[in-house]
């Protein structure tokens, strides 16, 4: 039953954008994807432009750093280096995602596809992001975030925010909670607690840096324990909850930039199952267009090219790899989940017994709904994959003279390189752990922060600079030691401690001015 | 369910503000960047905008992540002749298929950020800080100078200014004014009529009598004009004059046989900066060119910067000129008067006290500004130190400088036309 095509040109009209996204809903609907509405917006390459440079967020605060990525993004741009993203989708309720006005129709549809029905069913379906963010709040937080600082510029100068707004970025990976989980309130909620807390964290803070003498000597005992007891991973939290020195407003600005770090910690964590799951959706949902004879051979045609340029990956050796495509990944693994389903082989069924020739819609949500990009690897990767990658690994040890290739894409290696790869996309790995160790509560109030080694891996050189930052919050002297095992291999002071008592651990070499 | 929204219309300038925070945190990077700019650039090439380049370093922001060395595993798509347990020297300097894409990042990381300023923020960043001197608002000039300002409402005016909001509302308040009476009769009469009908339904003579009344009072309440031609209230706009000032510059110049196109080149480039500095003061701008050896003349720009001549040197012919232009076309009172004069510092001996004698009694009295800039790595001669006695009678309105090279230029004009604090 051929039916007539929604167009045949290359031009868009609201009308036929309208078109388009009701059949490709009436066809995601057929596989019942889960979805938040939709808000599609149209927009010029310049408000693109705007978008990229906010990073994702559709109203932000001022800061220079927005500036920085707008100026790059506008140079990039005008000197044709760089065209600019099909798509950018927001993460609220209802889902935001912006067309570009240059696009022709069937970059408007791929679009569609990909964001309004792939992302948005992801945002609403993966776990990371039902316990981490509320899609219906955010837009009514950022308000209130850009308002109030705002206010605070006015109030104590652009300066003053400025200079703890970098701070605040500096940290802003720490700034996330991995295990407990945050409520989600509303806009005005938010606002009363606000000043709710004003008021009372300074009261607390009073208590705990109180420095009247105690009349009972049993406190000694408890003083000399070690404070916090717990090391602490959430460091803005930490600071905003016990900075001594901090006001009530700046204690508020550091809650914002923590909150919104929580914000984009799920979009982190999942990047390639979340590109991998909208690329597999405008892939499937466009060509059920086609089956369906409401798209035009040409339209096809133009719509295979940009799919074929989204998951392109360059091998290792080329001038334009830059790492694994997560597009490409996280696609190749779904579309690989959906034939073990189908068309199981003998290997499949060897090492996918759960799911070989199940129902593949259901383990396909599953795997979209259950995991983040770490276990999704480790779940998900198929020998076929691996060996249509070809991925290998290489073993870079800085103990011995020469790289090793520990596993290719063999039967011995398909394992390995499934560990490989998944530890790869740990945030646990990729960022140095470093947590709050202790306060001097007693004597000169410096904060002691651990940093436990992985794999021997040193801490890079511009943390001096970060510890200046963490300095400037906490008010007094800052500590980072490096730890292997049980044992301190290295250690950095804010401000940097003078030459006379530098002993052997403080091999880095920083170049820090003096205070 | 979903909405398209036509968002294009909306402002797309989303970023002025980040933008425009981020230059104010690198000004001093951009200030650097400019003036190397304008001793590089050539003078014509002033009108656009420019390319900033900072050091990545100093714009990163940092952040905790991983350094170099330890035990690190990659996995790399592509393979093509590795297999398992393959040993391979390590590649120097990171890059290539072995290097982690954190390390190649760091290594790369000392590449500039680039990127460009918009003309006009490029003259601002250039004259910042600069100040014309003695910048005395004269005269209101001629009509073109006026600019409309609103200035209330009107009750008489032009048809495509009316004032809708006002009208209506002056023509509501007038049916109630003219009405108001009437219609408290009408509710009377209403509820007299409602009460007979109701406790006298058979006295038809008042009930008829009231009926009657009604339609008086409700012909005369429709009697009342929905819109009367004096509700009309227009916007008013008001010509103002706009205070502009005018002001000619006289650029002075030796084109004797000392001077060469080199010296000729600088002090066009100092002329040049004057002009655009002039023009971002002043709406009119007035510029006579006097080329002089020994004797003075008017030329227009190409002659001045372009034709040769020779022979020897009277400076004071140039000022004698000078003087007379001033007083046959620019009268003290409407214009404001600079004047900028370039020279390799050669004249003729007897010639520098003359000159002196001129400025100081003819020329500087009336003038808002004069900058003597001598091009020449040489040794003063006469003429610098007979105008050292003109600057000391007239230190806020005579300067003078010495320019040995292309790159002194800038400086020396922001020297000469650095923001004083008003005394």
């Amino acid at each position: 039953m051929k039916r007539q095509p929604i167009s045949t040109g290359s031009e868009w009209t609201f009308e036929l954008i309208r078109a388009y996204d009701r059949e490709i809903a009436r066809l995601a609907e057929r596989y019942a994807l889960d979805t938040y509405p939709n808000q599609i917006e149209v927009i010029t390459a310049e408000q693109m432009m705007d978008a990229y440079a906010s990073v994702g967020m559709p109203l932000g605060y001022h800061h220079w750093s927005y500036g920085k990525h707008f100026l790059a993004t506008e140079k990039g741009y005008k000197r044709g280096q760089m065209g600019l993203a099909y798509e950018i989708v927001i993460n609220s309720d209802p889902c935001i995602a912006y067309l570009m006005e240059e696009n022709t129709m069937c970059m408007q549809a791929l679009v569609i596809a990909h964001a309004c029905y792939g992302h948005n069913s992801f945002f609403k379906g993966n776990y990371l992001f039902r316990t981490w963010t509320d899609a219906s709040s955010i837009i009514d937080y950022l308000v209130f975030a850009k308002q109030y600082i705002m206010q605070c510029e006015e109030r104590h100068g652009i300066d003053a925010v400025e200079e703890l707004l970098d701070s605040c970025h500096a940290l802003m990976n720490y700034g996330v909670d991995r295990y407990k989980r945050p409520y989600p309130i509303s806009a005005e909620e938010e606002r009363r607690r606000q000043k709710e807390r004003e008021e009372h964290l300074q009261r607390q803070i009073n208590d705990l840096w109180r420095t009247i003498p105690q009349g009972s000597r049993k406190n000694h005992e408890e003083d000399s324990k070690r404070w916090p007891a717990e090391p602490q991973e959430n460091i803005l939290y930490f600071i905003e909850k016990h900075a001594p020195l901090l006001e009530p407003w700046q204690r508020e600005v550091v809650r914002i930039v923590r909150k919104i770090a929580q914000y984009f910690y799920p979009q982190r964590q999942t990047q390639v199952m979340n590109e991998g799951w909208a690329t597999f959706w405008h892939y499937t949902l466009m060509n059920d267009l086609y089956d369906e004879g409401l798209v035009t051979d040409g339209f096809m045609l133009e719509f295979l090219q940009a799919h074929t340029s989204v998951i392109y990956q360059p091998g290792y050796d080329s001038p334009y790899y830059s790492g694994i495509n997560p597009y490409t990944l996280g696609f190749a693994i779904y579309s690989d989940i959906r034939r073990i389903c189908e068309n199981p082989t003998e290997e499949d069924r060897h090492w996918f017994p759960d799911f070989a020739g199940s129902d593949w819609l259901e383990t396909i949500k599953f795997a979209m709904r259950s995991f983040k990009d770490e276990s999704f690897i480790l779940q998900f990767l198929s020998p076929k994959v691996i060996r249509d990658l070809k991925l290998f690994s290489v073993l870079d040890d800085d103990q011995k003279d020469e790289l090793v290739i520990p596993a290719i894409h063999d039967e011995a290696g398909y394992r390995l390189i499934r560990e490989y790869l998944a530890a790869q996309y740990n945030l646990g790995n990729r960022e140095p752990n470093v947590q709050i160790w202790s306060v001097d509560r007693r004597g000169d109030r410096s904060l002691t922060l651990r940093h436990q080694q992985h794999d021997r891996k040193p801490i890079g050189e511009s943390t001096g600079e970060v510890l200046k930052h963490l300095h400037r919050l906490w008010g007094f002297d800052i500590h980072l030691e490096s730890v292997r095992g049980d044992q301190i291999v290295q250690s950095l002071h804010m401000p940097p401690r003078g030459e006379q008592d530098s002993d052997e651990h403080t091999r880095l070499e920083l170049a820090l001015p003096p205070i | 369910m979903s909405y398209v929204i036509d968002r294009r219309l909306n402002g797309k300038n989303k970023s002025t503000v980040n933008r425009q925070r981020f230059l104010r945190r690198y000004r001093e990077h951009i200030k650097k960047a400019v003036e190397e700019a304008v001793s590089r650039r050539s003078i014509t090439d002033m009108e656009h905008g420019e390319q900033i380049s900072i050091p990545s370093r100093d714009i990163d922001e940092p952040i905790l992540h991983h350094g170099r060395g330890g035990r690190q595993v990659i996995v790399h798509p592509g393979n093509k002749e590795f297999v398992a347990g393959d040993r391979i020297p390590r590649p120097s300097g990171g890059g290539g298929g072995s290097g982690s894409g954190r390390a190649s990042n760091s290594g790369e990381g000392m590449d500039d950020f680039v990127f460009q300023i918009t003309q006009e923020e490029f003259l601002d960043f250039m004259f910042e800080d600069l100040e014309l001197p003695n910048l005395i608002k004269r005269h209101l000039a001629g009509a073109d100078s006026f600019k409309t300002v609103r200035a209330g409402i009107s009750n008489e005016g032009n048809p495509s200014r009316i004032n809708i909001v006002r009208t209506l509302r002056s023509a509501h308040a007038r049916r109630i004014a003219l009405s108001g009476s009437s219609r408290a009769k009408l509710r009377e009469a209403q509820a007299e009529l409602e009460r007979l009908k109701r406790e006298e339904p058979d006295n038809f003579g008042d009930i008829q009598r009231i009926e009657a009344e009604i339609e008086r009072l409700r012909a005369r309440i429709k009697r009342v004009p929905f819109l009367d031609t004096f509700d009309l209230k227009y916007n008013l706009l008001v010509k103002q004059p706009n205070p502009t000032s005018k002001a000619v510059m006289f650029c002075l110049m030796d084109v004797s046989g000392s001077m060469t196109q080199a010296t000729k080149d600088i002090a066009k480039r100092f002329f040049i900066l004057l002009y655009l500095f002039l023009k971002r003061n002043y709406e009119k701008i007035d510029v006579v060119f006097i080329r002089h050896h020994t004797s003075a003349k008017e030329v227009d720009e190409e002659e001045f910067f372009y034709s040769r001549e020779t022979g020897g040197t009277i400076v004071s012919s140039a000022l004698k000129l000078m003087q007379e232009i001033m007083a046959e076309r620019y009268p003290v009172h409407e214009w404001n008067l600079y004047a900028a004069q370039a020279s390799d510092g050669d004249n003729w001996n007897d010639d520098s006290p003359i000159c002196r004698d001129i400025l100081m009694k003819q020329i500087m009295p009336s003038m808002q500004y004069f900058t003597y800039v001598e091009i020449t790595p040489r040794e003063h001669q006469a003429l610098w130190y007979e105008y050292e006695q003109v600057r000391e009678t007239f230190p806020h309105t005579f300067a003078q400088q010495q320019i040995v090279s292309v790159a002194d230029i800038y400086p020396v004009f922001r020297e000469l036309f650095q923001r004083r604090l008003s005394a």
